[in-house]
Parts: C-alpha cells; sequence; structure tokens
C-alpha cells in the first residue's frame, strides 16, 4: 500500500537544527552532532566539533582553514552532482551560487526528494558555481531577503557606484565593509570585471579566505595587504575589510574614509545610516525576493519550509498559491554573513 | 532625473559639509540647463506641487500589491515613499509596434515642468509612467520631490554655496541676486560660470541676508568687556525683515521676509499695507513681527494663531494686529548701511522712526547695564527692567557688539543671544514614536503627561511631545525601554507602562484648546531621563496652570 509521503517524514527539526532520521544526520547543526552535512563555509552553517562532516572539497577547505584541520572527528569530501547513500536515504549535493563551494542538499527517500537550499542566490557570480535548480516534492528554503522590498540591483552597477565615487574623491580612501568569506572575493571580482586594475588592499582578516579563493582557480588580480602599509597614504584606494573594521579605531588612520558596505541589508536607507555608512552597496549573496519565489517555483514543489529570515512573507505568498508552507523560525542563522549588526558593533 | 536621483542618494548619507558641497558642485558642473537648475530649485525649496499627497501615492500602490505584502513592507522599512520605491512592481515589456522608440527615463526637468501642467485627475496616472520608467533611487527621489520632503541635509544656503563655488564667488554675491531669480536659473549657472555678466535684479524690495546670533555661554563673560556690547530684549516673536522700495513705474512696493529669505508678504496684507502707508521710502528693517493688542505685545503663543491660516479673514486681521518691532536698519534710500558700525546703523534707524508715526512699527529698546551682573538682573526680570507687562514676549537678551558691521550668516563674536533659562517639570512617559530618516527604527518621538485628578483616581493628562534633548546612547535606552514596556500599539506608536519619569525642559506656556489638558509647551525637550524617581512623584496639571497664572 502507498501511502503519500511528506517532508516532515524526511526531515524534523530538533534542537540541534534540521535533522533526517532514515539517514542519522543533521543538516548544518547548531550544536555538536554526530553526522552532519554542511552546506557551506559560513560559521553561522559550519560549526566546529562535529563527528563526521560530509560537504564539498572546499566548504571542509574553508571549514579547516577556520577551525583547523582537526575541526572534525571525519571528514568525507563529495563532488556536486554524486549520490551517497547514507542509512536508507540517497544524498547528493549541487551548486548553491552563495560562496565557493556551497551546496544545496537533496534527500532521496523512496523516491520522494527533498532540498535543502542552505543560502543561495541566482545572480550571476564569478566566484563561485552557479544555482542549479532541481526538482523536488519539499523544499526547504532560506528568507533572508524575503520581502518584496527587497529587489537586488545588478551588482555590476553597483561597484560602478563605487568606482565614480573614487574618482570624485581621489584625496579619500575607500573602505569598503564586505563579509570576509564570499562577498569580499565577490566584489574584487566585480571590480576587476568593471576595470579596476589598480591593487586592491584587503584587511588581514581576509587574507587567507582571499588566498584560498586564488588556490581555488578564482583571479582576483593584484592584491596588498593593508597590515603592512602607512594607512594615511592610501587615498584613492580602495580597502576591503570585514564590516566591523569600519566602525573601528583601526578605520581612522585612513584619509577621510568613505565608509561603503556591500550587503543586501544597503537596500534599506536607515539600515545603512544606522551603520554610518555613506555608500551603502546593494550587492547580497542571497536570492532576492523575485528569486526566491522563480526558485520556490522552479524546484515544482508542493511543500515549502522558510528556515530563516523573514519567514511570514514568503509564507504568505507560497499559501496563496495553493502550497504547503511553514515557517521554522530557526533560531541561529543569518547571524553572521551580511548581518547588520556586524555593521553596528 | 537619474543623475539628480544619485546625488540625493549621496547626500542623503554623507555627513560631512564639506564632502557634501563636493558633491553639489561636481553635479552642477556636470550637469545641463535646465535639469541642474531645476535640481538647485528643488534643494533650495523654490519648487511645490499642490497635488502630490502621500494619500495619492498610497492609492496607487495599493492597487498594485498585495496589502498583507504591503502591511509588511511597510512595517519593516517605516518610510512610505521609501516602500513604494522599493515595491513599485517592474512594469511587464510593453506592447510595441517594430520600430518605435523605447520610453526613455523621464528627466528631472521634464518632471518638474511636466508636473506644472498637469491636472489633479491625470496625475496619478503620469506619476505611475514615470515611476515606471525609473529605478529604485529614481523612484524614491522622485517620491521624495514631489511630497516636499527631501530630508537629504542640504540647506538652501548649502546649495546657494556650491553655485558660487562653481565661479569662485562668496556664497553671499548669490544670496544678493537670489530674490530676482527664477527656476531653471539659467542667468545664474550663465554668470557663475562666466559666461554672462552678474544677474541684474529689477527687484525693488530685495531681501539682505539676516546677520544671526551665537548662543552665550555664561563662560564667555569672562573675555567680554561690557563697554564694548549695546543690549537689548529678545522678543519672542518672528525674526523679519521689511523692505520696501518703488518698482519701475514708481510704484511702492512693500515685502515681508523671514530670516532665511522666504517671501511671506502674502500672509500678512495688512501688515504690508500698513508699511506701505508709512511713507518709509526705500529702507531695509531687520525686526520681530509680534501681535501687539492696545499697547501690549502678545505672547509667541499668540502670534502662532496668526500664522499658517490658509485665508487670512477680516477677523484675523483684527484680532491678531501685527507690529514689527525693529532691530536694525540695513539699507535706505539705496544706500547700503550694513558696512557700518551698528552704534551708527542704530542712531540712523532712530532717526528714521523718529521722522514716521507708524502705529505699527517702532524701535526695538535698548536695555542699559553696567556691568554683566546688571545685564543677568535684567534677564531674569524684565519687567522691572523697563519691559513692563511686555516681559511675557521676551525670551532673553541680545548683545551687539557696538562696532559690528552688518554681516550675513552668523559669524561668532559680534553678536550674542542669552536667552532664558528654560522652566523645568517632571513628567511621565506615555506613548513612543518611531522617528523618521536615521531614527526611523528607533523610538524617539515622545509623549508625556502630568498627574491631574480623574473620575477615577489620578490619571496622567499629555502635556507634549518631545523628540530631542537626548544623547544617542540614552535614545538607545529610551528605545530599549519602551520596547520592554509596550502595552500597546497603534502602528507606530507604543503606548508604554506608565513606569518612568522624564524632566522635560521648555521655554514658555500657553493656553490651548488643541490639547486635553488645555496647555501647550514652547519648544519643549528632554533635559534628563529620571530613571530613578517613582512615576508617582511627578509634577501635576495644578503646577502648570499655577505656572500659566504668574
Amino acid at each position: 500500500m502507498l501511502v503519500a509521503m511528506a517532508a516532515s517524514d524526511v526531515l524534523t527539526l530538533t534542537p540541534a537544527g534540521l535533522y533526517c532520521r532514515a539517514g542519522d544526520f543533521h543538516i548544518d547543526p547548531l550544536r555538536a552532532v554526530e553526522r552532519a552535512l554542511i552546506t557551506h563555509g559560513h560559521s553561522d552553517h559550519a560549526r566546529a566539533g562535529h563527528g563526521a562532516v560530509l560537504a564539498t572539497a572546499q566548504t571542509l577547505g574553508i571549514m579547516a582553514l577556520r577551525y583547523g584541520e582537526n575541526f572534525a572527528g571525519a571528514t568525507q569530501a563529495i563532488p556536486y552532482g554524486e549520490r551517497v547513500t547514507l542509512g536508507e536515504v540517497v544524498v547528493s549535493l549541487h551548486p548553491a551560487g552563495h560562496v565557493l563551494g556551497s551546496a544545496q542538499i537533496l534527500i532521496e527517500a523512496q523516491g520522494y526528494r527533498v532540498v535543502v537550499s542552505g543560502d543561495y542566490k541566482r545572480a550571476r557570480d564569478p566566484t563561485c558555481a552557479p544555482f542549479e535548480p532541481i526538482r523536488c516534492d519539499a523544499f526547504i528554503t532560506e528568507a533572508t531577503f524575503g520581502l518584496p522590498v527587497f529587489r537586488h540591483p545588478e551588482a555590476r552597477q553597483e561597484v560602478e557606484k563605487l568606482i565614480a565615487s573614487c574618482r570624485l574623491f581621489p584625496d579619500r580612501a575607500h573602505l569598503v565593509g564586505a563579509y570576509s568569506l564570499g562577498k569580499a572575493q565577490r566584489v574584487m571580482a566585480l571590480l576587476r570585471a568593471a576595470g579596476w586594475d589598480r591593487p586592491i588592499w584587503i584587511h588581514g582578516a581576509m587574507e587567507k579566505i582571499t588566498g584560498f579563493y586564488e588556490e581555488n582557480g578564482v583571479p582576483l588580480g593584484q592584491m596588498r595587504k593593508v597590515a603592512a602599509a602607512d594607512r594615511a597614504k592610501l587615498a584613492g584606494e580602495i580597502v576591503i575589510c570585514p564590516p566591523s573594521a569600519t566602525q573601528d579605531i583601526w578605520a581612522r588612520k585612513f584619509p577621510d574614509p568613505v565608509v561603503a558596505f556591500a550587503s543586501g541589508w544597503m537596500r534599506i536607507r536607515a539600515r545603512a545610516r544606522q551603520g554610518g555608512v555613506q555608500l551603502p552597496l546593494v550587492i547580497s549573496d542571497h536570492a532576492d525576493w523575485d528569486e526566491l519565489r522563480a526558485t520556490v517555483e522552479e524546484t515544482g514543489c508542493c511543500e515549502l519550509w522558510v528556515t530563516h529570515g523573514a519567514e511570514d512573507a514568503l509564507v504568505h505568498w507560497a499559501a496563496q498559491r495553493g502550497l504547503q508552507a511553514r515557517p521554522l523560525n530557526l533560531i541561529g542563522y543569518g547571524d553572521d554573513d551580511e548581518s547588520v549588526a556586524e555593521a553596528q558593533s | 532625473m537619474n543623475r539628480f536621483a544619485e546625488l540625493l542618494d549621496r547626500l542623503a548619507y554623507e555627513p560631512s559639509r564639506n564632502n557634501k558641497l563636493r558633491l553639489l558642485v561636481d553635479y552642477f558642473r556636470t550637469q545641463p540647463d535646465p535639469d541642474r537648475g531645476y535640481a538647485l530649485a528643488a534643494m533650495t525649496g523654490a519648487l511645490t506641487f499642490a497635488h502630490a499627497k502621500p494619500a495619492l501615492i498610497r492609492t496607487l500602490i495599493s492597487d498594485r500589491t498585495d496589502p498583507v505584502l504591503f502591511a509588511m513592507s511597510y512595517d519593516y522599512v517605516g518610510d512610505l515613499s521609501e516602500t513604494v520605491a522599493l515595491l513599485w512592481p517592474a512594469p511587464q515589456p510593453p506592447e510595441r509596434p517594430a520600430g518605435s522608440n523605447q520610453p526613455l527615463a523621464p528627466t528631472l526637468s521634464g518632471i518638474v515642468e511636466q508636473l506644472h501642467e498637469t491636472s489633479k485627475s491625470a496625475l496619478p496616472l503620469q506619476l505611475a509612467l514615470w515611476l515606471d520608467a525609473l529605478d529604485e533611487t529614481g523612484r524614491w527621489a522622485l517620491l521624495k520631490l514631489i511630497t516636499g520632503g527631501l530630508r537629504i541635509g542640504v540647506s538652501a544656503r548649502l546649495a546657494k554655496t556650491a553655485v558660487a563655488a562653481m565661479g569662485g564667488l562668496d556664497p553671499n554675491d548669490v544670496e544678493e541676486v537670489w530674490h530676482g531669480l527664477k527656476p531653471p536659473y539659467l542667468d545664474l549657472f550663465a554668470w557663475v560660470e562666466g559666461r554672462e555678466p552678474r544677474p541684474v535684479t529689477d527687484d525693488p524690495a530685495p531681501f539682505r541676508t539676516s546677520m544671526l546670533a551665537h548662543a552665550l555661554d555664561e563662560a564667555d563673560f569672562a573675555t567680554l568687556d561690557p563697554a564694548e556690547f549695546s543690549a537689548e530684549w529678545k522678543w519672542d516673536g518672528i525674526r523679519v525683515q521689511a523692505v520696501t522700495g518703488f518698482d519701475a513705474a514708481g510704484a511702492s512696493v512693500q515685502r515681508l521676509y523671514s530670516r532665511t529669505g522666504e517671501d511671506m508678504s502674502q500672509s500678512f496684507p495688512d501688515l504690508l499695507e500698513a508699511l506701505g502707508a508709512a511713507g518709509l521710502g526705500d529702507v531695509a528693517i531687520d525686526g520681530e513681527l509680534l501681535v501687539v493688542r492696545e499697547g501690549l505685545v502678545q505672547s509667541f503663543g499668540v502670534l502662532q494663531q496668526r500664522l499658517n491660516r490658509k485665508s487670512v479673514t477680516a477677523k484675523l486681521i483684527n484680532e491678531y494686529p501685527l507690529h514689527i518691532r525693529a532691530y536694525d536698519l540695513l539699507s535706505e534710500n539705496g544706500e547700503d548701511l550694513r558696512p557700518l558700525p551698528f552704534m551708527e546703523r542704530r542712531a540712523r534707524l532712530e532717526a528714521l522712526l523718529g521722522r514716521l508715526a507708524s502705529p505699527r512699527l517702532d524701535l526695538s529698546p535698548l536695555v542699559s547695564f553696567d556691568t554683566w551682573e546688571a545685564l543677568a538682573e535684567a534677564r531674569r526680570d524684565p519687567s522691572s527692567a523697563g519691559a513692563g507687562a511686555d516681559a511675557q514676549a521676551i525670551e532673553g537678551v541680545m548683545l551687539k557688539r557696538l562696532q559690528s558691521i552688518y554681516a550675513p550668516g552668523r559669524p561668532k563674536g559680534p553678536w550674542w543671544k542669552w536667552k532664558r533659562d528654560p522652566f523645568n517639570v517632571d513628567a511621565v512617559l506615555m506613548y513612543a514614536q518611531r522617528g523618521h530618516g536615521k531614527r526611523s527604527s528607533f523610538y524617539s518621538d515622545f509623549t508625556f503627561g502630568v498627574w491631574r485628578e480623574g473620575p477615577a483616581g489620578d490619571e496622567l493628562a499629555p502635556v507634549g511631545k518631545a523628540y530631542f534633548g537626548f544623547t544617542d546612547e540614552e535614545l538607545g535606552q529610551l528605545d530599549k525601554w519602551v520596547r520592554n514596556n509596550t502595552i500597546n500599539r497603534f502602528g507606530p506608536v507604543r503606548e508604554v507602562n506608565h513606569g518612568l519619569v522624564l524632566e522635560i525642559a521648555f521655554d514658555g506656556l500657553n493656553r490651548s484648546t488643541r490639547h486635553k489638558s488645555g496647555v501647550a509647551m514652547r519648544f519643549p525637550r528632554i533635559s534628563r531621563i529620571r530613571w530613578d524617581k517613582p512615576a508617582k512623584d511627578a509634577d501635576r496639571l495644578e503646577t502648570l496652570e499655577r505656572l500659566l497664572r504668574e
């Protein structure tokens, strides 16, 4: 006898996060567990101390860089698209387009397909593999920018604003706050694509990750370390640093710095102003409202779970389209990348 | 429009005056006429669009979006124009016959010119077409422009300073010709770019930039010599400039300007008529606009009843007889008196007013003093120092250096204002509202009340609203307190537990029929947060009523 399956037969919500009993693993667990599947290397998703970790080779590399080689009891790298059997289910990883190595996780249980998106975006990004939509029965999505006011402009346009500002204020340093994994390298790549051929100055916090991107075949042009330079002499230069550094005493030594911040939150003026940002650059590594909706439709899912972000609006929209939709209100994600707390701290 | 929108966007985030100036100069240098002229007009407040109201914008967006999603978005963003700019749905690709032109993004001048021709009924459609053609920043700028709320931290003065800087001129050079000019200011730009001579202003009664005073810190007295200063009352009315002259046909012209140069003549026809009848000739008088009833100067609260009225009725004119109390004489029969020292200008002013007997115009009397202590005593008690019953309309004293020339702007040193000490009251926080702009995520507008006896025991009577006086850090604490003590929500307003006492400083008190409590405060601000004080120990309405009687 066939019984119709539901997402809750495959995944349940535990204090550690999403758990698949049939395969006995957690996805992006919030605390240390026996076996974890990790979607990408941002620290709110990839934590140290798990028994075994299964992820893309790049995500494992990023975790080793951040937490040391022994960040987990055992690791297993699987390439995009390769199917691995875990208990009674088959899992595979597929590009999510968020940062280098980021993956969606497809779980197949007796023909029933669940996709956990992790964080993702649909906009083009030369620093990572593009998102691949996967047909599924249930789609577990993020909704960091799940409100219709969030429609990201073309990133190219935003970087042109930055370059125009450097031309208008050649006597000022331009500090670009960007999360050190992913956003920073994307901004560098965008600058290169826009024809900025001067060296790009980077803060110490992003040296290792940027080197990792280059080792993984992402060319970013000539980099210089701020640590070794006289900051007072960096007029007219572009300096990429963690968002918190722009508000730090560290930033004061630059000549009359223009504080820029590359984040989807910069769409909201009050947010930018609270962060003391003078040049908001709306560049996001998350899907915007249009991309979220388009992606949900492309998956063909009939059940939608929304893990974190602005859940209510997306659930409202999905319910109107006849989908079974529910918010998970997972606490703990989104504290890291693009977070406003960082801009304010 | 896009370049103007980018400018506004950038200016809104740039805190430094110098950098704002560079952005403005860059814009004026690189943009063509007449766009840059309309941009200048927008920033100097020379543009108004009668029909564009927030309600219209709300209707436009509600016709195009899901109400639940709109409500969530508006709540999140907190600003209507910004919400609509972000939420506006991208238009469907138009079906056009092959070969027809693609719609272009509208230009600023196109929008301004079209807006003045568009009827109220045609406006919604026109506005929607523009919103379709612009990007997010462009939509935001358009909505801010037409609803008159640019809020980009650029004063008219700064915009004119930028224009002056294009030609290496002093901003006051621009101010002097400003009142003869009209948007889009082609002659002004031609002049500053050296293509044409200075625009000839044929205005027979032009505005002259006001001279303003710095607030005096009592510590400053140590460095000031009383023998070098003259003192007079600081009247609590509206600073104005009354200018009279003759047009080309020899007809007499009178104008009344605000201290920022806004022409307010239309609101005060009775006063203008009196100025015309006074036979002043060709003069510019700096003074204070007051209501004087039967020789007695009324408080600011009374004057306020006369201001901002849509129509000026005979009843209004009779009940609120206007008066100018003269401080200074800036020009007389074509002679510019501003380079003269204050004492000489004062003598000319006294001579002029001595020749006339206008019931609507008199001289602001000097306050005699030998020492700063004597002046302090006069300030504390103006009625005993010669002001008599007019003391209720005095908000302090003004100090002017006898040798000071009339320098436009706010130079530091020649003039000082020394305001009366404020009144204080301990009130209880009742409601808080989210602020605007930089404060849109903070509860920053506070309504407070004092105790009075109600039918069921003591109750709070709201007596005012304050939104400044606190530091950024205190704002954070207040915001947190409001969030933790909310008992009711009405849109952006939260009602809170009656548990926090605020010490409110204010400059005066008026009877009010608009406020339930019957009193209205002048210039209330939060002087201290009394975390320590129990709410039941806050002041009572009787305290304020007593103050009102005094």
